[in-house]
């Protein structure tokens, strides 16, 4: 298929995951923002943002993080080009772009997204309550997810939007658990405590995962079984495990189609490795933060790899 | 001024519309407003929409659809086709003859300075015989009728003419929302129209290519007004999509970038302006294009369609001369008409376009799509000085050509049914065979005695049919 194309389809993938993690990251932080804070967090507005990436380009524009502001960066300001409303919007340009590799199923899913988005811009902020809008991201994502596991030929577009759901969604399983750092600064003592644990299942919570969690753990919310959970339980739909390995899997398919290997697979295979290899202990001793930087460090280095090769069209 | 309306005459029924009589009289208003209304969702659920250049507003315009049909019989149409295969056959001898030994210019038939100091004469290509010696492999042929058996061409179109997706999908809509219509008039289906143009494309392969021709559309992108045609095409014809950083230019061949590494393109069917198709060749500042594509063309590693150059045959000044070519070409006499046509660039012909202007349909040479014309009689007087004072001062952009009373066919207006004037593009295809499917694109003005059907001035589409004997 055209390099063009294909580069469509994975980035019509990685839009709509982005916009379902930035609704979820709404979610995590209203929730946090429900407890009182104490002495010692700093604003939990402020480490999502943090976590995000997106600080800079919040403060440059609205100043304070409060609440209301960064309701709208993350969901409706289109000057943000990962909100709800940039992702959905360029999903849907993708999608336009590539209507002859897309079933009319897909279409349909990508396209009433963004009619219902230009309707909800048109609605007043004081109606839109912010748990509405982040199921509404979600049910819409899962529209759109579902089409493509449901009508789409298991060709190489196939492939390519799935490399595109699991890099992003591993990186920002990665993004999700870092806020987790920022709104704990690595004060020991918290470490533990109810604070801690309540944080932890607002995060599960938020990755709607906190019922499989207790279906797969039982027993008290600690940070060594959520780090498992997120990091290397390959049963867990979001795990860093999960989505390294639909990476591999979906990568080799593209090279058995085209009777050739590159540089994608090998580094997919490293990173699958880096994963299966490591344990919540190790984890823990070279601190969960900087094995979480270095996770998506080499998941760009991956994407790289997959846009040199099948993307750019400058493969020979 | 005397309109002839396709349907009814007088009192009674012209025979091909016979059975829409008594359809439309049995639907009552209710359910016509809902199949409107469901022939909208359908049209924007497939996302076939219309932006309209320079006038900002919705990029997702729909393009109004009215939902009765405009009939032909088989002998009306047996007519048109010999009539649009022969102006196709003949537009496509005059350029190869003035891109080769200029034969009808020689023999005195047609101004040089018309075709050789015309804008879109291609030098580049003088010398050079595409394929089947065919340069236009999509004719437009847009007919006006004014009579029973009056058909006039309006304009020929030898570059990328648009609309056919209007034409394929206005069916399928129809057939879709009124399928009673279709088992009681025996209408000859048009959907053979993508596997033709497949044939087509493949039949003018270049000579280097050995084998199954891989043919591609190249389109400008998906800001263009017609990217819906074009994947729509692509799509039905199972053919690649590209764009002009897609395809690039390696040694004697062109080739596309795909994830398998590159793919030998033979048959490039461009829906991109000469101008835009090599920076090398035409606009160093053109950001489109494919550098070198056009010594690739030359030296036969790859066919493009239409033929660069192409453009010099529809022309609105060497229109006039097409009856000509005819004649010269074909040793024929002409099925179909021109409409009389004044150049302003003739002294005397000016003189009486600017005695007239009132009474006359005034148009660019270049111009399209509706733009920057003059209907006399639909315009008022300072309208009509305006437009004087820029003839007079470049005449030789202008041709005028009488109003004609365009037929008119049934349409539904807002307070019932009511004639709206309209006309006809079928899209003759030319390769190693010369085909047309039995229809077209039938355009309609829905204002109230307009005459300006282009879908850009608020002009709708219907559907053309055409009978079985």
């Amino acid at each position: 298929m055209l390099s063009r194309t294909a580069d469509n389809l994975y980035w019509i993938a990685r839009y709509m995951e982005r916009a379902d993690t930035v609704a979820r990251l709404l979610e995590v932080g209203s929730r946090i923002s429900l407890i009182p804070s104490a002495h010692g967090y700093r604003s939990e507005w402020d480490s999502l943002l943090q976590a995000t990436g997106m600080a800079e380009s919040f403060a440059k524009k609205y100043g304070d993080p409060v609440q209301r502001n960064i309701e709208s960066f993350l969901f409706f300001d289109h000057d943000n080009p990962s909100s709800v409303a940039s992702c959905f919007t360029a999903a849907r340009e993708n999608g336009r772009i590539v209507r002859t590799a897309l079933t009319s199923q897909v279409w349909d899913a990508l396209n009433t997204a963004f009619q219902e988005l230009k309707a909800l811009e048109r609605t007043p902020r004081s109606e839109l309550e912010l748990s509405r809008l982040t199921d509404w991201v979600m049910r819409h994502a899962a529209m759109v997810r579902g089409a493509i596991d449901a009508t789409l030929l298991r060709n190489d577009g196939f492939n390519f939007l799935n490399i595109g759901y699991y890099l992003e969604r591993g990186d920002n399983t990665a993004r999700l658990m870092d806020v987790k750092y920022y709104v704990l600064l690595p004060r020991v003592d918290f470490v533990g405590s109810g604070l801690d644990n309540y944080q932890w299942s607002t995060l599960l919570r938020a990755m709607g995962a906190q019922r499989a969690f207790h279906w797969a753990y039982g027993g008290d919310v600690t940070a060594a079984k959520i780090a498992d959970f997120l990091i290397l339980n390959p049963q867990s739909p979001r795990s860093l495990a999960t989505c390294a390995a639909g990476l591999v899997n979906h990568l080799a398919r593209v090279a058995k189609a085209y009777g050739r290997e590159t540089v994608a697979q090998e580094k997919a295979r490293a990173l699958l490795a880096e994963v299966e290899g490591a344990t919540v202990e190790a984890i823990f001793d070279e601190g969960l933060h900087e094995y979480l930087t270095r996770f998506i460090a080499d998941s760009a280095d991956l994407a790289l790899g997959i846009h040199d090769t099948y993307l750019s069209g400058e493969m020979r | 001024m005397a309109q002839f309306n396709e349907m009814y005459q007088g009192t009674g029924v012209r025979p091909p519309y016979a059975r829409l009589d008594d359809w439309v009289a049995a639907m009552p208003q209710e359910l016509r407003s809902l199949k409107q209304a469901e022939a909208e969702a359908l049209f924007r659920r497939i996302g076939i929409t219309f932006a309209v250049y320079g006038e900002g507003g919705d990029p997702d315009r729909l393009i109004p659809f009215d939902m009765f049909p405009r009939v032909f019989s088989a002998a009306e149409w047996a007519k048109l086709e010999k009539g649009i295969k022969q102006r196709a056959r003949a537009l496509n001898a005059f350029l190869v003859d003035v891109y080769g030994r200029g034969e009808i210019i020689r023999a005195g038939r047609i101004p040089g300075r018309l075709v050789y100091q015309n804008e879109a004469y291609e030098k580049a290509v003088a010398g050079f015989v595409p394929p089947k010696g065919v340069y236009s492999h999509i004719v437009g042929i847009d007919i006006v009728r004014t009579g029973p058996d009056e058909f006039f061409v309006l304009e020929d179109n030898c570059r990328t003419p648009s609309g056919v997706s209007y034409m394929l999908e206005s069916r399928e809509i129809m057939m879709r929302m009124f399928p009673d219509l279709f088992r009681e008039n025996r209408i000859e289906p048009v959907d053979g129209y993508s596997e033709k143009l497949r044939r087509t494309l493949a039949s003018v392969a270049p000579k280097k290519c050995k084998g199954e021709p891989t043919v591609v559309i190249l389109t400008p992108g998906h800001f263009n007004s017609a990217y819906y045609e074009h994947s729509l095409l692509a799509d039905l014809m199972g053919v690649e999509l590209v764009e002009g950083q897609d395809l690039f230019v390696d040694g004697e061949y062109c080739w596309m970038r795909t994830t398998e590494g590159p793919r030998r393109v033979d048959v490039i069917y461009r829906r991109i302006d000469d101008a835009y198709l090599d920076p090398l060749c035409f606009r160093p500042d053109s950001m489109l294009g494919i550098p070198g594509l056009m010594d690739v063309y030359r030296s036969g590693g790859v066919s493009i369609c239409s033929a660069p150059g192409a453009g010099v045959a529809d022309d609105k000044a060497v229109y006039t001369y097409v009856p000509e070519m005819v004649r010269f070409y074909l040793g024929e006499e002409p099925i179909l008409n021109n409409v009389p046509t004044w150049q302003c660039g003739k002294a005397d012909d000016l003189k009486y376009v600017l005695e007239k202007l009132p009474e006359l349909v005034v148009k660019e040479v270049h111009g399209s799509g509706g733009y920057g014309m003059l209907v006399g009689p639909k315009c008022s007087r300072d309208e009509v000085e305006r437009f004087r004072a820029k003839i007079v001062e470049n005449p030789g952009n202008y041709i005028a050509q009488p109003t004609l009373a365009l037929s008119s066919v049934p349409t539904f207006v807002e307070e019932g049914v009511a004639p709206r004037h309209v006309d006809l593009r079928p899209y003759c295809l030319v390769g190693e065979r010369i085909e047309l499917v039995p229809g077209g694109l039938t355009r309609v003005a829905l204002k109230e005695g307009s005459l300006v059907v282009n879908s850009s001035q608020g002009g709708g589409v219907k559907d053309t049919w055409v009978l079985a004997e």
